[in-house]
């Protein structure tokens, strides 16, 4: 299979490519809403399963800011040892990629010398933005709107916006209502909230953290209520039922519960085809795999990783930030295995960022604070492999902290133009050079 | 986004059927029913029981919304104390400290700081709880208060003048901007809109005690007039800009707000028309002119309690722009206070009007506080409950932005109905996704109770009929008897004939909650 056979689907496609949804058609009829969930296929998609047509991202979020200085370690540099004579990664000990003799990967991240060695992973180093700020929540914001001030919708949400029904950032107040509800499946976000970044004006991702909670729990109060339930939910509008009222919407996305719900539980009771390692992240994409092997027509995956913040004890070859390292990548490597398995790898693009890395220099609490430009993983067989960008000088800083070499909304206009195929510009309000890390 | 008329907006397809009442004089009192006093509980309030709907309508139209609206005179309890000192700022001592700490060198230098880091980050987990504990506070004030309708207003006061604890991090200055939203709920804006450029937590959250002569920082000097009191296109940004500058030195120390003169930029400005050295409460004063102020509080006011404007329903918006007009020079007249507007809106003809009853979509708030209120179900825990409203997209105190929440139908998709739902059955039954309460036994949901009540209300149902009893239940509950799973419920009542009624009548509650209708009020 050649990358150049997949196609660039147009809005069109887009709308329909997800399950016959009912709250798509506000003027459908009662009785074609019903028979809305029969012509639903088998799966709940309008594709065949596993057939390569459509692109797939999922960004993993490496929340509390991940010390980019411990990820990739700039052995051959040093003042790294000098700023962390505690907690820095020796030498012999670093995963070495490849010849490079700068930097290299801490020792937990076999998962991801894997996937480097493979061809299937790019490392963009020393990735920030202009003015960086040093609160989580502000520079979380400012990762998920693509905007240094933080303001406005999701970038993902923009994006689904801008396929959906075709506005861009800061088009305010001349948007029409859309004639329908646009696909509440073309964005999944594993975890207790959908993120910011999936969050459009016109499109809400839907948001669970585990199946379990994609469902209606009275039914295990009384089995023999889940018919009635069903019923319920299934009964669709009245022939008297005004279809623009609040309550014809709300007829109509109980319906397209019963169906989501129905396909992401079945898609995530499918067992893996390889053996997931344990945690939380783990288990993210595990159901992520299983989602995609099912076929459903989701666009962006989005799962993460908390517990970054290390202001101390943050240990080194060992301890707190090795583990979580050892999440990370040994979770991408089971994941990309199983895609491989399912013979989807190749519609499958992965993004891992943090809100920011951590200062160049350890604290008292052997930990650090927060700091500024990091590392990013691109993973996937489309990924133009290896180092991209160089890495941030550890003396040349800025207040103690790194200087960043990359916009990081230049690795998204990257996957927005050549991944997902639409215009970057619309998206991210403002021209950003894609950053060549893709071969596609 | 603000409308002002909606002649702008697009027509929506043409709605079967009526004429809307767009009256706001007076509804006869003869037609003020069961269904009405129905209504007016679930919007000027959290709903109610059977029997507080039954007094609504022994009451009458007038003595209910004199009673609604003129809460001062109900006696409520005082809200708890909390700690105002935990994000306090650092003492003489502490300075001191933070001093020699910056000038050692070295491992000392280190040690030193992180002391007192350590220190910060306790002070910050501390807080955090705290947030937490008023947050759940809060919630029982709503479902216990016996002032609804000033909590209702608190919380439309909190969304309007949207600050979120994210980026103040200090939950005395949450809590006390939220007394504030509590003591003008229902007085005058005016009081509130001066309140506001004094409020600590408001400062802090559109960074106005950064604000300084000769850089005045313009976050508040622009919401102030967009999102608070006159709504886009309604002032240039030159108003910003100029109102930015009277804005300056508008700080708070501690928890007290401090005009700081030094910081103050005291040279002539023009704002809305107006000129002169003018400060902030200048600024407020000139806002408070312009005719555009009375129009946007009415509009808030509007779709608080009243219904989606605009909705994109022609003939719904139309009625509703001519009773937002009515509502503003109400205001206007009474030189903004509330009551005399609230009091006309909840006596129109126009709220009553059959095409606003039970079409407002419930807020998680309304969801949950509205349950527990006219369903009488136990409250189990009310820190799961947070949990779910923030599941549901309303973490009360943390806002999703300035803008606050957008409401209506942006509440509900997929993921937000279960949640919705299952909201309900672990209110019903103490069940949760991964398990079951372990006090659920001990606090079942009492169905009995209401059903004692609806006998009261309607003579005619019989225990013996389930048809007449789904009837009554679904009129208290939903506020119509023909939802579309009409069927499906009747069936299950016939099917349980013979069992245990508490029993049959909770699970037919978790069915009927579980109706798209019920998300409506």
């Amino acid at each position: 299979m050649s990358f150049d056979k997949l196609s660039a689907y147009t809005r069109r496609e887009f709308i329909h490519a997800g399950l016959v949804l009912a709250s798509a058609s506000v003027m459908l009829p009662s009785f074609l809403q019903r028979s809305a969930l029969a012509m639903a296929p088998k799966g709940g998609t309008t594709s065949i399963p596993g057939v390569p047509e459509d692109r797939v991202l999922v960004v993993i979020q490496l929340s509390g800011g991940n010390d980019g200085l411990n990820t990739v370690v700039p052995f051959g540099d040093g003042n790294y040892y000098k700023a962390r004579p505690g907690i820095g990664i020796k030498e012999d000990r670093v995963l070495k990629l490849g010849k490079n003799t700068e930097v290299g990967l801490h020792p937990s991240l076999s998962g991801l010398a894997d996937l480097y060695n493979d061809g299937q992973l790019t490392l963009i180093q020393g990735v920030g933005y202009p003015n960086p700020n040093r609160s989580h929540f502000k520079s979380m914001d400012i990762w998920h709107t693509a905007d240094t001030d933080a303001s406005g919708d999701g970038w993902l949400g923009r994006y689904f916006d801008a396929e959906c029904c075709g506005f861009g950032k800061g088009e305010s107040g001349t948007i029409e209502k859309p004639k329908g509800d646009p696909n509440p499946q073309i964005g999944i976000a594993v975890g207790r909230e959908a993120p910011l970044a999936m969050k459009g004006r016109v499109v809400i991702p839907i948001s669970f953290e585990s199946a379990e909670l994609f469902r209606w729990t009275g039914r295990d109060v009384d089995e023999n209520l889940g018919d009635a339930y069903q019923r319920i939910s299934n009964a669709g509008m009245q022939e008297t039922m005004d279809p623009e009222s609040n309550a014809g919407f709300l007829t109509r996305t109980a319906l397209d519960a019963q169906v989501s719900s129905a396909t992401i539980r079945r898609a995530v009771a499918t067992k893996p085809r390889v053996q997931y390692p344990d945690g939380e992240l783990s288990r993210q994409l595990q159901m992520v795999a299983s989602m995609i092997a099912a076929g459903l027509k989701t666009r962006v995956y989005y799962v993460s990783l908390g517990g970054f913040d290390t202001h101390s004890g943050q240990g080194g070859e060992n301890g707190r930030h090795a583990n979580l390292l050892r999440f990370f990548g040994s979770a991408l490597k089971a994941f990309y295995q199983d895609l491989k398995a399912q013979g989807n790898d190749q519609r499958v693009l992965t993004m891992s960022f943090s809100e920011f890395g951590r200062r160049v220099g350890q604290n008292a609490s052997q930990g650090t604070d927060h700091g500024t430009a990091a590392p990013m993983f691109l993973a996937g067989p489309m990924v133009k492999a290896g180092i991209h960008n160089a890495h941030p000088s550890l003396t040349d800083l800025d207040q103690g902290d790194l200087k960043y070499g990359i916009d990081f909304r230049t690795v998204y206009a990257a996957v927005l133009d050549s991944w997902l195929k639409t215009d970057s510009r619309k998206v991210l309000d403002g021209s950003f050079t894609p950053a060549k890390v893709l071969r596609v | 986004m603000y409308q002002p008329t909606v002649s702008t907006q697009r027509d929506a397809p043409a709605e079967p059927g009526r004429r809307i009442n767009d009256s706001t004089a007076p509804l006869n009192a003869k037609n003020f029913g069961f269904e009405e006093a129905r209504h007016l509980l679930w919007r000027a309030g959290f709903g109610g029981t059977v029997s507080q709907i039954n007094t609504l309508v022994r009451w009458g139209l007038n003595k209910s919304v004199d009673y609604l609206v003129d809460f001062e005179k109900v006696k409520d309890s005082p809200a708890p104390e909390f700690n105002a000192d935990i994000m306090r700022p650092p003492s003489e001592e502490e300075r001191r400290e933070a001093e020699a700490a910056r000038r050692m060198s070295g491992v000392d230098r280190e040690t030193a700081l992180a002391k007192i880091r350590v220190r910060r980050q306790n002070a910050e987990q501390e807080d955090r709880a705290q947030m937490r504990e008023i947050q759940q506070w809060w919630l029982k004030q709503m479902i216990e208060s016996p002032r609804p309708l000033q909590e209702k207003l608190t919380l439309l006061w909190h969304g309007h003048f949207a600050t979120s604890y994210r980026t103040v991090e200090d939950s005395w200055h949450m809590f006390m901007q939220n007394q504030m939203f509590r003591k003008h709920a229902a007085g005058n804006f005016a009081d509130m809109l001066y309140g506001i450029i004094r409020d600590p937590a408001m400062i802090a959250y559109l960074n106005n005690n950064d604000s300084r002569k000769g850089r005045p920082n313009e976050n508040l000097a622009r919401e102030l007039m967009e999102l608070f009191s006159l709504g886009v296109g309604n002032y240039g940004e030159k108003d910003i800009k100029e109102g930015a500058k009277a804005l300056t030195g508008y700080t708070f120390r501690d928890d007290e707000f401090v005009f700081d003169r030094r910081n103050h930029d005291g040279s002539s400005k023009n704002i809305l028309g107006r000129s002169g050295a003018m400060n902030g409460d200048d600024f407020v004063a000139a806002i408070l002119e312009r005719r555009e102020c009375s129009r946007f509080v009415a509009y808030k006011l509007y779709k608080h309690f009243a219904g989606d404007y605009p909705s994109g329903r022609k003939t719904l918006d139309s009625a509703a722009d001519r009773v937002i007009g009515d509502l503003a020079s109400t205001i206007q007249l009474s030189r903004y206070e509330l009551k005399p507007a609230l009091k006309k809106l909840f006596l129109s003809q126009h709220f009553y009007d059959p095409a606003l009853r039970g079409e407002q979509i419930k807020s998680p708030v309304q969801l949950v506080v509205g349950a527990v209120r006219s369903l009488n179900t136990p409250v189990r825990d009310l820190s799961r409950v947070c949990d779910a409203m923030g599941r549901m997209g309303q973490d009360i105190f943390f806002p999703p932005s300035v803008k606050g929440w957008d409401g209506g139908r942006s509440w509900i998709n997929t993921a937000t109905l279960f949640v919705r739902q299952n909201l309900m059955v672990f209110l019903l039954t103490g069940k949760r996704p991964e398990g079951k309460d372990p006090l659920a036994e001990q606090e079942p949901f009492d169905a009995r109770a209401m059903l004692e009540q609806l006998r009261e209300a309607y003579p005619q149902m019989s225990l013996s009929d389930p048809t007449s009893v789904t009837d009554a239940v679904l009129r208290f509950t939903i506020g119509r008897t023909n939802p579309s799973g009409r069927v499906a419920l009747d069936e299950f009542a016939r099917a349980s004939e013979g069992k245990d009624i508490n029993q049959t009548v909770t699970k037919m509650m978790l069915l009927i909650s579980a109706m798209p209708e019920y998300q409506l009020c």
